[in-house]
C-alpha cells in the first residue's frame, strides 16, 4: 500500500504548458482518476509519475520524492500500462510478461527463478495460460490488453497507472478488465490512478474524479459532484443528460442536436 | 521457443562451425592438408580461416546489436557511418602514399613501424560515428535523429573521399578493392592486432543481452520498466562501432553479413537477444569462412572479393527465407 502525493506539477512541451499546477492526494488503496477532454493533461500526469518526461513540482511516494529514487526503485513502486502499448510481435506471452520483472533485476544480471515464480502466478490469476507459449501477434485486442496488464503485475508495484489502457477495448473486455484491477485493489491495497473517456465507466469504478482542462484541474470529486451537466457543457462543450440511479452510478447520456 | 530451447540450436551452430573451420583449412589452390603443405595451411590458410571467423562474429553481433538498439530490422552496423568513415580514413592512407599494405599499388618504402592503413580505417569510422553521436545528441539523441545525423555523417565521408579518389586516380583501383572487403592478405599478425578489442566489445555486447530485450518494447515503456535506456543505447553502439571499425580496418568492408546473420538466426531458434547474439556469433564466423572457400578457389589463383561472394550467396537464399517465413525484430 502506498501513498502518492503530487504538489503543484508542471509539465512543459517546449513553450506549452501541459499541465498546470496539479496538486493532489491520492490514498493507499484510492482509485483516482482522470477525465478531461483530448489534450487536457491527463496523459502528461501519468508520463510523469511514469519517469517519462520532466517536469517541475514533486511527486512524493511512500515520504521520498520520485526525483530522488533510482530509475529501477521507481519502476519497483509505480508500473504503467501505455495507452498504445508497444508490442513486439514476436515475443510470447510469458516473456512478456517476464519484462515486468525488470526492475529487480540488475543491470548484467539474469531473472531468478523467484521472478519466474512470480511470472507464473500472474499468468495463474489472469487465466493466462493458454496464451503463456503463444507470440503477441497471435492474441486477440482483449488479451493482448489483459498481457499489458498482467506484466504491470508482475512489477508488483504498488501505484498502478492506466492511460486509456482500456478505451480500445469492446464493452465486455472493458468491464472484464476493469473488474480485475479492481480486484486487486480490493485484495492487495493497490493504488491506482487512470486516465479515461468513458465518464460512466469513470465514475463506476474511481472513488475520486478529477476533471482537467487545458492543464489545469478543474473540478475534483466523487462521480455526482463532478459530473453535471452544466460543468461537461462548460469544458467538453458537450450536450448530456446525467441520470443518477438509484445504487448511486452516474451515467453520462449524450444527447442530439 | 521455450525458455532454453534455443539451445540445441546453439550447439548446432557450432558444430556447423567446426566443420566449417576444418573445411577452410582443407580446401585451396594447395590442396588438401599433407605435411607437404603445412607450411602453407598454417601460414596462409588458417589465419585467414581464423580472421573470417573472427569479422564474420563480429559484424553479424554488431548488426545484431544495432537493430536491437534502434528496433529496426533493416539495420546493419555501418548505419552511423562507421564504414564511410574507415572508407575516409583508408583512402586517405592510399593517397598520401602511407599503406605499406599489399593492397597498396604503390611499393613505396614503408618507414611506418605498423602499417597506418588499419589505423587510419579503424580510427576514421570511430570518428565517423563519434561526429554522428554529437550531432544527433545535439538534437536529442532519439534513434531517429541518430539514424539521420548517420545519413549525414556517411554522406559527407563519402563525398569527401570520392572528392579525393577524383584527384589520385592512379589509387581508384586499391581503395576499390577494400572497400569489397579481402581476406587475402590475411596474417596472424591481423589476427592479433583485432581480437583484443574485438573480444571485449563481443563481452560487452552479450551482457546486454537481456537489456535489448527490454528495449523491444520501445524506449518509454523501457523507461517505465527501469532501464537506463540512454545508457544502454551509447554503450551497446560504442562497443558495436569499435568491434565494427577493428574488424574492417583489417578486412576492408564485408557487406550483408551483419543485416543477413542475424535474421537467419531470428528464423531458427526464436527472436530473443539472449539467443540472437551468441547465435549470430556462431553463425556469422561459420558463414564468412564458408564464404571465403570460393572467394579462393572459385578463379583459380585469383582473388574473387568475399564481399561479392557474400551478397552472391546470401542474397536469394536470404530472399527464399524470407519468403518460407516472414521477418521480424
Amino acid at each position: 500500500m502506498s501513498s502518492l502525493a503530487i504538489d503543484r506539477l508542471c509539465v512543459e512541451y517546449g513553450d506549452t504548458a501541459a499541465v498546470v499546477d496539479f496538486t493532489e492526494i491520492v490514498a493507499p488503496g484510492a482509485w483516482l482518476c482522470l477525465i478531461g477532454p483530448n489534450g487536457a493533461g491527463k496523459s502528461s500526469v501519468l508520463r510523469s509519475l511514469a519517469g517519462l518526461v520532466e517536469y517541475r513540482g514533486s511527486i512524493v511516494v511512500d515520504g521520498t520524492d520520485l526525483a530522488m529514487r533510482s530509475s529501477r526503485r521507481r519502476a519497483g513502486l509505480v508500473a504503467y500500462v501505455p495507452q498504445h502499448p508497444q508490442l513486439p510481435a514476436e515475443m510470447t506471452t510469458a516473456e512478456y510478461i517476464l519484462l515486468g520483472r525488470s526492475p529487480y533485476v540488475g543491470y548484467f544480471a539474469r531473472e531468478t527463478r523467484h521472478d519466474w515464480a512470480v511470472v507464473d502466478s500472474v499468468i495463474a490469476r489472469l487465466k493466462l495460460e493458454r496464451f503463456a507459449r503463444r507470440r503477441l501477434s497471435e492474441l486477440s485486442g482483449g488479451e493482448q490488453q489483459r498481457v499489458v496488464i498482467a506484466r504491470a503485475l508482475a512489477q508488483e508495484a504498488p501505484i498502478l497507472l492506466m492511460d486509456e489502457a482500456t478505451s480500445a477495448l469492446d464493452i465486455g473486455h472493458q468491464q472484464q478488465a476493469l473488474d480485475l484491477v479492481d480486484q486487486l485493489r480490493r485484495e492487495q491495497g493497490l493504488t491506482v490512478i487512470s486516465a479515461m473517456h468513458d465518464l460512466t465507466l469513470a465514475g463506476l469504478y474511481s472513488d475520486r474524479l478529477t476533471l482537467m482542462h487545458q492543464g489545469h484541474a478543474v473540478a475534483s470529486g466523487t462521480a455526482s459532484e463532478v459530473l453535471r451537466p452544466e460543468t461537461l457543457s462548460e469544458f467538453y462543450g458537450v450536450r448530456v443528460t446525467v441520470h443518477h440511479d438509484p445504487d448511486g452510478t452516474v451515467v453520462v447520456i449524450p444527447r442530439r442536436a | 521457443m521455450g525458455r532454453r530451447g534455443w539451445f540445441a540450436w546453439f550447439l548446432g551452430a557450432c558444430v556447423v562451425l567446426v566443420a566449417a573451420i576444418v573445411l577452410g583449412a582443407m580446401i585451396g589452390p594447395a590442396g588438401a592438408i599433407s605435411k607437404a603443405n603445412w607450411n602453407v595451411i598454417w601460414n596462409l590458410r588458417l589465419p585467414r580461416v581464423v580472421l573470417g571467423g573472427i569479422v564474420g562474429a563480429t559484424l553479424s553481433l554488431a548488426g545484431a546489436s544495432y537493430q536491437g538498439v534502434f528496433r529496426n530490422p533493416l539495420v546493419d552496423p555501418y548505419l552511423l557511418g562507421v564504414a564511410a568513415g574507415a572508407g575516409l580514413g583508408a583512402t586517405l592512407v592510399f593517397a598520401t602514399g602511407l599503406s605499406g599494405s599489399s593492397m597498396a599499388l604503390t611499393a613505396s618504402a614503408n618507414s611506418w613501424p605498423i602499417d597506418p592503413l588499419p589505423l587510419a580505417a579503424f580510427f576514421g569510422g570511430l570518428a565517423a560515428v563519434l561526429v554522428t553521436y554529437l550531432v544527433g545528441a545535439s538534437f536529442g539523441g532519439s534513434s531517429a535523429t541518430l539514424v539521420l545525423a548517420g545519413v549525414a555523417v556517411a554522406a559527407l565521408a563519402t563525398a569527401l573521399q570520392t572528392l579525393i579518389l577524383q584527384r589520385n586516380n592512379e589509387v581508384i583501383r586499391p581503395v576499390y578493392n577494400w572497400m569489397l572487403g579481402n581476406l587475402s592478405s590475411a596474417q596472424w599478425s591481423d589476427v592479433r592486432l583485432i581480437t583484443p578489442y574485438v573480444a571485449v566489445c563481443a563481452v560487452v555486447l552479450l551482457l546486454h543481452r537481456r537489456q535489448l530485450d527490454v528495449l523491444r518494447v520501445g524506449d518509454d515503456e523501457a523507461v517505465a520498466l527501469g532501464a537506463p535506456v540512454a545508457r544502454v543505447r551509447l554503450t551497446v553502439v560504442l562497443a558495436a562501432t569499435m568491434a565494427t571499425a577493428a574488424a574492417i580496418s583489417v578486412t576492408g568492408l564485408i557487406g550483408f553479413v551483419g543485416i543477413m546473420v542475424p535474421h537467419f538466426v531470428r528464423m531458427l531458434s526464436g527472436h530473443s537477444y539472449r539467443s540472437v547474439l551468441p547465435m549470430s556469433m556462431v553463425v556469422g564466423a561459420a558463414f564468412l569462412i564458408l564464404a571465403d572457400i570460393p572467394s579462393r578457389s572459385l578463379l583459380g589463383g585469383a582473388e574473387l572479393p568475399i564481399g561479392v561472394v557474400t551478397a552472391i550467396l546470401g542474397a536469394p537464399f536470404f530472399i527464399l527465407l524470407l519468403r518460407t517465413k516472414r521477418a521480424g525484430v
